[in-house]
């Protein structure tokens, strides 16, 4: 009768309260000494019921909460439900206010990639890069205030319009800005984007092929990252982006396979670019005229569904409003793309070190506000 | 001497040396406790530096008391030992940490030849062995804890602690073949004032030897890149989780004296140690002062890894030891070894080698530098487009209300 000798899997309990965890996200994961054997998100650490505030305010009254949705990138957040609003009344954004939008939305994008960026640098234990980019993000905040006043939640974008036209010489600033910004991208590359420790931490891990990237609905640059070219400002063009000329930067597994960390990471950092490239062709083509278009003071949309997509930092964000004709919402339901980003770490992650994982959660770039609404 | 002394007083031998004893090592952890407070702040502040921030600068001028407001801070706290921790272990643990490194410091020169505490015929020996302590002890604390995450930083501690031993061990082995002896006096005598009499510039098995003990060293004293064992954004911190007030500080200040024990090693075996120059020979405080400036010179190569470089991966780590930094320090010990043969009677030939090996290891000095100038010309450039806040803000146009409230109050006046 011999003892007999067993072994057991860890199971330990990552967050919500976790350095790495972005906020407050939960995992239960069960490891065989530092390799995990299985992984469970457990989201709803951050939910404040923003879909149910949306039937009890009024149309205007719902754009701030919007803004609460993704904090990192509040002008995206603002843009997507008042385009859904503006959709279902029918109205007609003038062309300077579509401009702006456009500005604003990519200014947004780049502070909110670098935001990513740089938190998936952190997780990796290198805390300068992710401070220089605090730093630049800062600049882009000072503009962003020049605009509407606010440096984290806007509440810039009005349904039929923007709310404040920007001060003179803000396009000029603007430009100037850039021309700093793309030095100091320059600068980062050489930091951590070319750093062979990074690389070798990066590339080759917890690879997410082009049809499982499909199949789980991942949208955005995870989706890009995984080699599939879908942007919708390119795909179902919206505002003004036809008349824009940019790239859609894919992932070709730059340093390893396609759809690895560092080609999810690599794509931000192409798209930084991309945004960089938009913002100067606005800032040429910036036209004159009114900010505001014709939307009456009580709003309310005629009987009808509607779903809206736009690309935010996140990916697809997507407004599903029901109308009853009333002066609030009946149902609204937020499409994140943090959400399905989610969703696919329990597939990719079995295999991998724990490590591992808070590089995968960093390149996903998953923020718990937009996961839970 | 101070022993010589108290015997002519009169007091027993045994007696003279426990005093001495005791004396030393009171001064040493007096050292050591004020060295860590200093360097936290002084490290706080480079990092700051390189990160675009002020870093504390609040606490007594440019904030240089920090370190005496976080100490008491952290001994006023409450000493909190977790439900269900191992609570003998749980408190030997951080003594034992503190152990491992103060014992280095009977070793440890502080510039002239003979000027270690205490001099010991196998010194190199005893300070690979004695710090050796630390994996007992942050084994412990992962074990003592009763939490996952320390346990994890205690394994991955000595993990990596075994691991890089050797190499480091094997990394030193070039220096004691050519002074010859396991004494840190004769190591430190062996070496002249001039870079080329340094043992880090006598050949280049030598200077491998040298850029293996450093890379070790960061590791065993548990430094970005190779911090693993209480990697933040993974484990919390590490083994020492669960720790707090005065054991915590225990843990800090051992992390902190450990950066001033690699960089006098590599200052005293490696660097020319205190040495001077003919002319100023046998004065005690220009050595001391060379040998700390080296140290701290060290120190803060130690700061610069830290913050430019991510973390390793686990098994990154165990690869890079055993499979790059093992076979590599063999032949920096073998390779010194046919070397020496090679050079056995041409004085010549050695000369020429260390004064060659002095001269390229420049010349890649200013290479790095004129790579690293395009940085400092674009910092340049981003700090005179946006020199302060205010002038920045003016730039920016949003420091200019009163030219904004007059030119509303004129389209007012043309409506």
């Amino acid at each position: 009768m011999g003892k007999q000798l067993r072994t057991e899997l860890m199971t330990i309990n990552m967050g919500p309260q976790h350095p790495s965890t972005h906020g407050v996200i939960r995992f239960i994961i069960k490891t065989d000494g530092e390799v995990i054997h299985e992984c469970q998100p457990d989201v709803g650490y951050l939910h404040r019921s923003i879909e149910k505030i949306s039937e009890k305010v009024n149309w205007q009254g719902f754009v701030p909460f919007t803004d609460r949705v993704d904090y990192l990138a509040s002008m995206n957040a603002n843009w997507a439900y008042c385009f859904a609003v503006e959709r279902m009344l029918g109205t007609e954004v003038p062309r300077r206010a579509e401009f702006l939008r456009v500005m604003v939305g990519e200014l947004n994008r780049i502070s909110s990639h670098l935001i990513a960026i740089g938190a998936t640098a952190m997780d990796l234990g290198g805390f300068t890069p992710f401070i220089q980019l605090l730093r630049e993000r800062e600049y882009i905040n000072d503009l962003l205030e020049m605009a509407c006043g606010a440096r984290l939640t806007y509440n810039y974008i009005s349904i039929g319009g923007v709310n404040y036209d920007v001060p003179r010489n803000w396009t000029e600033k603007v430009g100037e800005f850039l021309e700093h910004f793309e030095l100091a991208m320059e600068q980062m590359n050489r930091l951590i984007s070319y750093n062979r420790i990074f690389i070798n931490r990066m590339a080759n891990l917890a690879v997410i092929p082009r049809e499982m990237a499909i199949q789980y609905n991942l949208v955005g640059p995870n989706l890009r990252g995984s080699g599939v070219k879908f942007d919708l400002r390119r795909d179902h063009p919206y505002s003004v982006y036809p008349e824009l000329d940019f790239e859609v930067p894919v992932g070709v597994g730059i340093e390893g396979q396609v759809g690895d960390c560092y080609d999810r990471y690599h794509v931000r950092m192409m798209e930084i670019r991309e945004s960089i490239n938009i913002l100067r062709q606005c800032i040429k083509m910036m036209p004159p005229g009114e900010i505001q278009g014709k939307v009456k003071n009580v709003i309310k949309p005629p009987e009808g569904t509607i779903h809206v997509r736009t690309e935010t930092p996140r990916g697809d964000t997507g407004y599903l409003i029901q109308s009853d004709g009333k002066t609030s919402a009946y149902r609204l339901k937020i499409r994140t793309g943090s959400f399905t980003a989610m969703s696919v770490i329990p597939a990719v992650a079995p295999g991998l070190f724990i490590a591992d994982l808070i590089a995968l959660i960093g390149s996903l770039d998953v923020v718990a506000p937009e996961l839970d609404r | 001497m101070l022993i010589q002394t108290m015997t002519s007083l009169g007091i027993p031998e045994l007696i003279a040396q426990l005093i001495y004893a005791l004396l030393v090592a009171f001064l040493c952890v007096n050292f050591i406790a004020v060295y860590a407070g200093v360097i936290s702040v002084v490290e706080r502040r480079v990092a700051a530096k390189m990160q675009s921030r002020v870093g504390p600068n609040r606490v007594g001028p440019q904030g240089s008391l920090q370190w005496l407001a976080d100490g008491i801070k952290l001994i006023l706290k409450e000493d909190l030992i977790p439900d269900g921790a191992d609570h003998f272990l749980f408190k030997l643990a951080p003594f034992l940490m503190a152990m491992g490194v103060a014992g280095t410091f009977a070793v440890i020169p502080w510039g002239p030849a003979n000027s270690a505490a205490s001099d010991m015929n196998v010194g190199i020996l005893y300070l690979i062995s004695i710090t050796s302590l630390v994996v007992i002890a942050s084994l412990m604390a992962g074990w003592a804890s009763n939490n996952k995450w320390s346990l994890i930083g205690g394994m991955r501690s000595a993990a990596m602690i075994v691991s890089y031993e050797i190499p480091v061990a094997l990394g030193l082995l070039p220096a004691i073949l050519i002074a010859g002896s396991l004494n840190m006096g004769d190591l430190v005598s062996a070496q002249g004032w001039a870079p080329w009499d340094w043992i880090a510039f006598n050949n280049p098995f030598a200077l491998l030897g040298f850029l293996l003990f450093v890379t070790g060293s960061v590791a065993e004293s548990n430094r970005t890149p190779f911090d693993l064992t209480e990697a933040e954004s993974e484990l919390v911190a590490g083994y020492a989780t669960e720790y707090s007030g005065f054991r915590f500080a225990v843990y800090t200040l051992a992390e902190f004296a450990n950066t001033w024990v690699v960089g006098a090693v590599c200052a005293a075996v490696f660097l020319g140690a205190g040495q001077l120059p003919p002319l100023l020979e046998g004065s005690i405080p220009l050595s001391v002062a060379v040998f700390v400036g080296k140290t701290m010179f060290m120190v803060f190569v130690l700061m610069w890894f830290r913050w430019t470089l991510p973390r390793f991966r686990i098994d990154q780590m165990m690869e890079f030891s055993w499979k790059y930094m093992l076979p590599l320090s063999l032949v920096a010990f073998l390779g010194q070894a046919v070397y020496f043969l090679w050079t056995w009677e041409s004085e010549v030939a050695r000369i020429m080698v260390s004064h060659l090996m002095v001269l390229v290891f420049l010349g890649l000095f200013f290479y790095f530098l004129s790579r690293t100038m395009v940085n400092f010309k674009h910092q340049a450039v981003a700090v005179n487009s946006y020199k302060t806040e205010i002038d920045y803000l003016e730039r920016m146009g949003i420091l200019k209300p009163v030219e904004a409230v007059v030119v509303a109050e004129e389209e007012e006046g043309k409506e």
